[in-house]
């Protein structure tokens, strides 16, 4: 507890910071050599191909996989096997999954009390309000009684979110949100990022929606086999890329 | 040759004729021309199964019902054609109590009466507080029933086991089998999936010596063998130990049929509970086993129904259950030809029960459908 106290005191200090860290499935090096300093506020963008491993390195954020070398530091946490240590940063830590990830069996708004009423121990009614007050945010408040199965996809999404916000992370991490999504609710779920990114929320974003990395992204990660290749702001990184690997891989997914 | 514009045309012709939407008709008479005579084929069909359930159902009915004898003391009550149901009503309390002592069987009437009361609470949409009640059901109703029935304690005469019998000693092992292989199944089907080698293998070992024992086999071990192997200064109660056989090998059934269900659960579901900061038991307790149970409830409740069938495998430890105790019955000198009547009435009883938890495992499905 002391630790994550005196690191909110602390504004100076990086929010995650992630070095010589790397993974493998088995022979396979999946996260080669990745040192990453997050600053409190920065909203980072992350793309590469496909299999590079962009979904590994923000879910060992949160150790929803374990790394084998290197440090991970969260919020002034070091992460180390301590089942304790690592829930106290996922406290901290929201994510956001590809695929919702909503409990099915629970309404909306249950949904969003569960972390408050069984992590922070908050009494029902006052969980209740929080989450009445996230769900109006991300604009779906009228739904609060249906379950998830009743909602379209983008609805589903923005709950996530809400639910996610909930805990009053201080770092949100999110893994490709609009990727399961059809087209015309991609924008819903985008404004509602955009407009968390203008209150100034830490995040990290794995995902291919290039405008949005132009608008929002304080840096752009471009990835490839497990490695950082480039990194930069966003009008350099899709204006003047370094590698040629980032320029082939801007070009496919821009190019056409 | 004009065939094929000749067909072209009679295939025109032959185009699905407009129908009337369609309307739901009301009433018997509606409900029997739309689900049994809409054609010519489904009239048939459905007077030929008349005419057949009938011819089966008729004598049965005149057997059971219309000529059989149902008041009286002893066997000369029984003039009639049909069946003898003096046999049953005449050996009602053995059937019920077993060797239950008559001035105490007011104990076993008020353990019956609390377990309807706990189970209509629960079952009853209407009442509240279903949670309380179902702790009360599996901690204090127990205790009471326990005291109740074994006596030995608040000045109640003691009364030993080897006197319950009948419906009574049924209605026991079940419950017990019951609530203690569910609790105990949930976590060996836990422990199996465990990251924990230690955990997981004494799950896999202990769930695949269960299910490799025959029900009988464990019987015959607890009854015979355990003695064995403890002093004999330490004396076990034989329904003890028949209880704890049953108890974990039904746990090991129910292990894998909630496993069934752990297993169809998406991954995403514990991972979205674990950023949530939930802790191990947390994410099981509220999010992974409400969807997994309610999953296999089908399979939980079979498990259910095929225990409540087994116990009257206790027969041949000696323990004197419904069934047993009616077979007893049949080799009453006094009684002797009455067979049909006994296994009928016991078939009756086991049906009547497990038919109620198939029911009600339905209502409770349709209840907890959430539309995914
Ligand atoms: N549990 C696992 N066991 C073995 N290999 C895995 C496992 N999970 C991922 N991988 C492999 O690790 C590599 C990186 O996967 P990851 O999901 O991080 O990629 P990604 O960059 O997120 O790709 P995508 O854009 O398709 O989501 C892939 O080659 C994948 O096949
Ligand atoms: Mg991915």
């Amino acid at each position: 507890m002391s630790e994550a106290t005196a690191s909110r005191d602390n504004g100076t200090e990086p929010m995650i910071e992630m070095t010589g860290l790397n993974k493998w499935y088995g022979d396979f090096h999946v996260l080669r050599d990745i040192d990453l300093t997050v600053q409190r506020g920065e909203r980072i963008v992350i793309c590469g191909p496909s299999g590079s491993g962009k979904s590994t390195l923000i879910r060992c954020i949160n150790r929803l996989e374990a790394h084998q070398q290197g440090g991970i530091t969260v919020g002034g946490i070091t992460m180390t096997e301590d089942i304790k240590r690592i829930e106290q940063i996922r406290r901290q830590v929201g994510m956001v999954f590809q695929h919702f990830n909503l409990f099915p069996h629970l309404s909306v708004l249950e949904n969003c009390c569960l972390s408050q009423i069984w992590v922070q121990k908050k009494p029902r009614h006052e969980a209740e309000k929080l989450a009445m007050e996230y769900l109006e945010r991300v604009q779906i408040a009228e739904q609060a009684k249906k379950y998830p199965g009743q909602l379209s996809g983008g609805q589903q999404q923005r709950v996530a979110i809400a639910r996610a916000l909930c805990m009053r992370p201080e770092v949100m991490l999110f893994d490709e949100p609009t990727s399961a999504l059809d087209p015309e609710m991609i924008k819903e779920v985008l404004d509602v990022m955009v407009e968390l990114a203008r209150e100034g929320m830490t995040m990290i974003c794995v995902t291919h929606e290039m405008g949005f990395a132009k608008t929002v992204a304080d840096r752009v990660i471009f990835m490839d086999q497990g490695q950082i290749i480039e990194e930069a702001p966003p009008e350099t990184f899709f204006n003047h890329p370094r590698s040629e690997r980032t320029k082939l891989f801007l070009s496919q997914i821009l190019g056409h | 040759m004009t065939t094929s514009s000749a067909s072209s045309e009679a295939a025109q012709t032959a185009m699905i004729p407009q129908r009337e939407p369609p309307v739901r008709r009301r009433g018997v008479p509606g409900w029997l021309r739309q689900n049994l005579f809409s054609s010519p084929l489904n009239s048939l069909v459905s007077v030929v199964m008349l005419v057949v359930t009938v011819m089966v159902l008729w004598p049965l009915l005149q057997w059971a019902v219309v000529q059989a004898d149902w008041l009286g003391e002893t066997r000369q009550a029984c003039t009639g054609e049909g069946a003898c149901w003096v046999f049953i009503s005449a050996r009602l309390e053995s059937i019920v109590y077993g060797f239950y002592p008559e001035s105490e069987i007011w104990r076993v009437n008020i353990v019956f009466a609390m377990l309807a009361g706990v189970i209509a609470w629960l079952v009853l949409p209407r009442l509240p507080a279903k949670g309380w009640m179902a702790l009360f059901a599996l901690t204090g109703f127990p205790i009471i029933a326990f005291f109740l029935l074994a006596g030995g304690a608040f000045g109640l005469m003691p009364v030993p086991t080897r006197d319950w019998g009948g419906l009574m000693l049924t209605l026991t092992i079940a419950v017990v089998g019951i609530v203690g292989s569910l609790p105990i199944g949930i976590l060996l089907a836990l422990g199996r999936r465990s990251s924990m080698p230690l955990v997981r293998g004494v799950s896999v070992v202990f769930i695949e010596f269960w299910r490799g024992v025959p029900l009988i086999t464990v019987l015959f071990m607890a009854s015979v063998m355990l003695p064995l192997f403890v002093p004999s200064e330490v004396e076990f109660d034989k329904l003890l130990r028949a209880l704890v056989g049953i108890m974990l090998f039904w746990s090991a059934y129910m292990a894998e049929v909630v496993r069934g269900g752990l297993q169809a659960i998406d991954k995403g579901q514990d991972e979205a509970g674990m950023s949530l900061g939930l802790g191990y038991w947390q994410r099981m307790g509220l999010i992974v086993l409400p969807q997994a149970l309610k999953l296999v409830i089908p399979g939980i409740v079979n498990t259910f129904i095929a225990l409540f069938k087994d116990t009257s495998l206790v027969l041949i430890i000696g323990l004197l259950d419904l069934l047993s105790i009616i077979q007893a019955g049949l080799t009453d000198p006094e009684w002797l030809g009455y067979a049909m009547e006994g296994y009928v009435f016991a078939a009756l009883v086991y049906w009547v029960f497990c038919f109620s938890m198939s029911r009600y495992s339905q209502r409770i499905e349709r209840k907890l459908h959430t539309g995914h």
